[in-house]
């Protein structure tokens, strides 16, 4: 039955539709969404039976609103506006290391959709971070003496940026379709060296091995973002611009993922991720559906490191290996599987938990210089914790950091019960 | 043909070693279901371990191989115990994850404990050849094939022992333990198999060949750092070409995958010089692409049956 028949007739089979809709519960099928989501309007609940119980749904449409909840809104806005404020408060130093932040947590969304929510493995991901990077860098760049240079502006490099890896993201999903599980995971480990190899021989592309190149020009809408502006009381230098760049793209893409996630799509992603067979029986064409996660996960991917690598300021071919990979599997992993805000919590442990270690070297009593001497240096102390922070979420947490703020949300909110 | 025959020989000899590691990573897999990314770190440990004894300690090499296949063996069954053995029941990858992490911290043990100094394992076959067919006179081999010693070994070792774990896992109790368990743990549990204990030796098992292996790949007349751990990468393609879960297909893998690598580093640099240096490292996964093209459970592997 098409929608507008459906309308047509309500007004008349509305005794009838509505004595279904008591037997069935499946109203859904009959009315069309506007009128149900009036149903809902008007049989508001007053306003003390909603006290204290913010998670009382009345219509399906509310319970899946991005901010669910009066206190998640209220929320987003304090930390959306100390995120605006928080680089012309703080020095150069924590506003590149939130930049990376960002950076991070736009390629773990990326993952995130792929195998959080379509449960498709990948460990392959530096691989299109580097492609991202690379397609900024010649679209962007300035031309060397090897490397090619276009010059273009960022409005037309960053999305170019994503849409090239999304693009090869689709050329290798047809061969992702054909295997799964661990085969998935070691024929993505295969894409890295390949892409590794070629990114280090395409001089005229990457500078060639131990040489690198330049990246971008931080150029967006014919405005040279690199040369530091007073806006009223505020300085905007490049550090601050390339900051607000990535948080600008970080929150479309985090509400863009969330939205595909809370659609017809990313519930065929699950469905894929949770038995692909019986998706497959439900009607879930899967081929389509896999390929649409690695294209857009891709896509994110080339995204986030483009925006790394002007960030960073020159990129070289072997940058792109496996531990960017395992970096980026640890924010999705750390931060929580198929969560949005999970992925911004993950990156944020990624990136600055070493760089605290750092902070902190001078007073941990067993840690040595750079050098010998001591139990453990502090590079080796923050690469043997993230192993082993990854060992205890997955055997611990497995729903990570994210799943570490639920408890403690749930424990409060239940006080003093405690469940 | 000198070229040719050359490479086929130290192809088969590298691949041999890469059978053992190849089938280490078999051996953990089909016991229990985990695809252990830790297995390079036990490898540079194995390599390390022998140094340790062989060069510091003075205990004759043939003494000192056994011993650090023992102990890493041991490590690696103290691994599962402490970190896999609590990932039962969960995704697969949320395990092979699991084993990432491990990966990180034992490099980092292995870098602390032994890597102050470039190490050699103390073999005694060095840079020893044999030269087959040719003038050896001049210092070369002009005309022939030059057959490395421990090429010769290599292959040997490779053989026997592999020869015996398939034997012994084909014939043994403890092996059809394995194989039931590897079907399914809770049936194999009903009929009285000690599954964590499968556990434990699956591991050890897996460690000490790993161990082994890092031994053999060392003993080229060179030293070897924590960083060659990742060397045993390119194994990965080796056991996805055989098949995850099967040993012929890791030792048939293992051979494939060495003697694409010595063909490719013999002939890629003359014919298509344009793929770059050290393509012989990636060729392998070319060679896995087109396999898994063809057949998306290797050459071997089990189809797994999808049920709703």
């Amino acid at each position: 039955m098409t929608e507008t028949s459906t309308q047509g007739s309500s007004a008349k089979t509305r005794p009838d539709r509505d004595s279904t809709r008591r037997l069935t519960g499946q109203s859904a099928w009959l009315a069309p969404r506007s009128e149900l989501d009036a149903d809902a309007r008007r049989t508001r609940v007053g306003r003390w039976a909603r006290a204290g119980r913010p998670r009382l749904f009345t219509s399906y449409a509310a319970e899946h609103a991005i901010f669910n909840t009066r206190y998640k809104r209220v929320w987003m806005l304090i930390l959306a506006i100390l995120a605006l404020v928080a680089p012309f408060a703080t020095n150069r130093n924590v506003t590149y290391l939130l930049a990376t932040v960002f950076v991070f947590a736009i390629a773990g969304l990326g993952l995130n959709l792929l195998t959080g929510y379509a449960g498709q493995i990948s460990i392959g991901h530096a691989f299109f971070m580097g492609l991202g990077a690379y397609t900024g860098a010649v679209l962007g760049g300035r031309p060397g003496n090897i490397v090619w240079g276009l010059e273009l502006d960022l409005a037309i490099v960053l999305p170019l940026a994503a849409i090239i890896p999304g693009l090869v993201g689709l050329l290798v999903a047809p061969i992702a379709m054909r295997v799964r599980g661990l085969y998935l995971a070691i024929l993505t480990i295969g894409l890295l060296m390949l892409g590794e190899q070629l990114f280090k021989q395409w001089t005229s592309v990457s500078g060639g091995q131990g040489v690198g190149r330049g990246v971008a020009e931080p150029v967006l809408f014919g405005m040279d973002l690199g040369g530091g502006y007073r806006i009223g009381p505020l300085i905007m230098t490049e550090q601050v611009a390339l900051y607000l760049l990535s948080l600008v793209v970080l929150v479309l893409v985090a509400f863009g993922v969330k939205n595909l996630a809370r659609s017809r799509t990313g519930r065929a992603f699950a469905a894929v991720r949770d038995r692909d067979i019986a998706a497959e029986v439900m009607g879930v064409p899967l081929l389509r559906t896999k390929t649409l996660a690695f294209a857009l996960s891709s896509a994110l991917a080339g995204l986030a490191g483009a925006l790394y690598s002007m960030l960073i300021g020159r990129i070289s071919p072997e940058q792109w290996n496996l531990f960017l990979s395992i970096d980026i599997i640890a924010v999705v992993v750390i931060g929580g599987v198929a969560t949005i805000s999970g992925s911004i919590i993950g990156a944020a442990f990624v990136v600055l938990v070493p760089k605290l270690l750092e902070a902190l070297a001078p007073m941990l009593p067993f840690l040595g210089g750079a050098g010998s001497g001591g139990l453990l240096n502090v590079y080796q102390l923050q690469t043997i914790l993230f192993g082993v922070l990854i060992v205890l979420f997955m055997t611990l947490e497995p729903r990570g950091l994210f799943g570490v703020w639920v408890r403690i949300r749930n424990y409060f909110k239940a006080w003093p019960f405690k469940y | 043909m000198t070229t040719f025959l050359q490479a086929l020989i130290s192809g088969l000899g590298i691949g041999s070693v890469y059978a053992i590691i190849a089938v280490s990573f078999v051996v953990i897999f089909r016991a229990t279901g985990v695809l252990n990314f830790a297995q390079p770190a036990l490898f540079i440990l194995g390599s390390f371990t022998t140094s340790a004894l062989a060069v510091d300690a003075g205990v004759p090499f043939f003494v000192a191989v056994p011993l650090a296949m023992v102990i890493i063996g041991l490590v690696a069954a103290g691994v599962e115990r402490v970190a896999i053995r609590p990932m039962i029941g969960r995704p697969v990858f949320s395990t092979a994850i699991v084993t990432i992490g491990i990966f990180i911290a034992l490099l980092i043990v292995a870098f602390r404990l032994f890597d102050s100094r470039p190490r050699t394992v103390g073999d005694p076959w060095q840079l020893n050849s044999i030269c087959l067919g040719g003038d050896a006179s001049a210092g070369g081999c002009a005309g022939g094939v030059l057959v490395y010693e421990n090429t010769i070994a290599r292959i040997v070792v490779a053989a026997v022992v592999l020869g015996l774990l398939v034997w012994w896992l084909g014939r043994s109790r403890l092996g059809l333990a394995m194989r039931a368990t590897s079907l399914d743990q809770e049936i194999a549990l009903a009929q009285g198999v000690n599954v964590g204990r499968i556990f434990s030796i699956a591991w050890a098992i897996g460690g000490g060949l790993a161990a082994l292996g890092g031994v053999l790949l060392a003993a080229n007349g060179g030293v070897v750092q924590a960083t060659d751990a990742l060397f045993s990468l390119v194994v990965l393609p080796a056991i996805i070409i055989g098949g995850l879960d099967s040993l012929k297909g890791g030792i048939i893998g293992g051979l494939v995958v060495g003697l694409v690598a010595a063909l490719t580093s013999a002939y890629q640099p003359i014919y298509a010089p344009w793929l770059g240096p050290n393509f012989e490292n990636v060729a392998p996964y070319v060679v896995m692409i087109l396999v898994l093209l063809v057949r998306p459970y290797g050459i071997f592997g089990t189809k797994e049956v999808q049920r709703l």
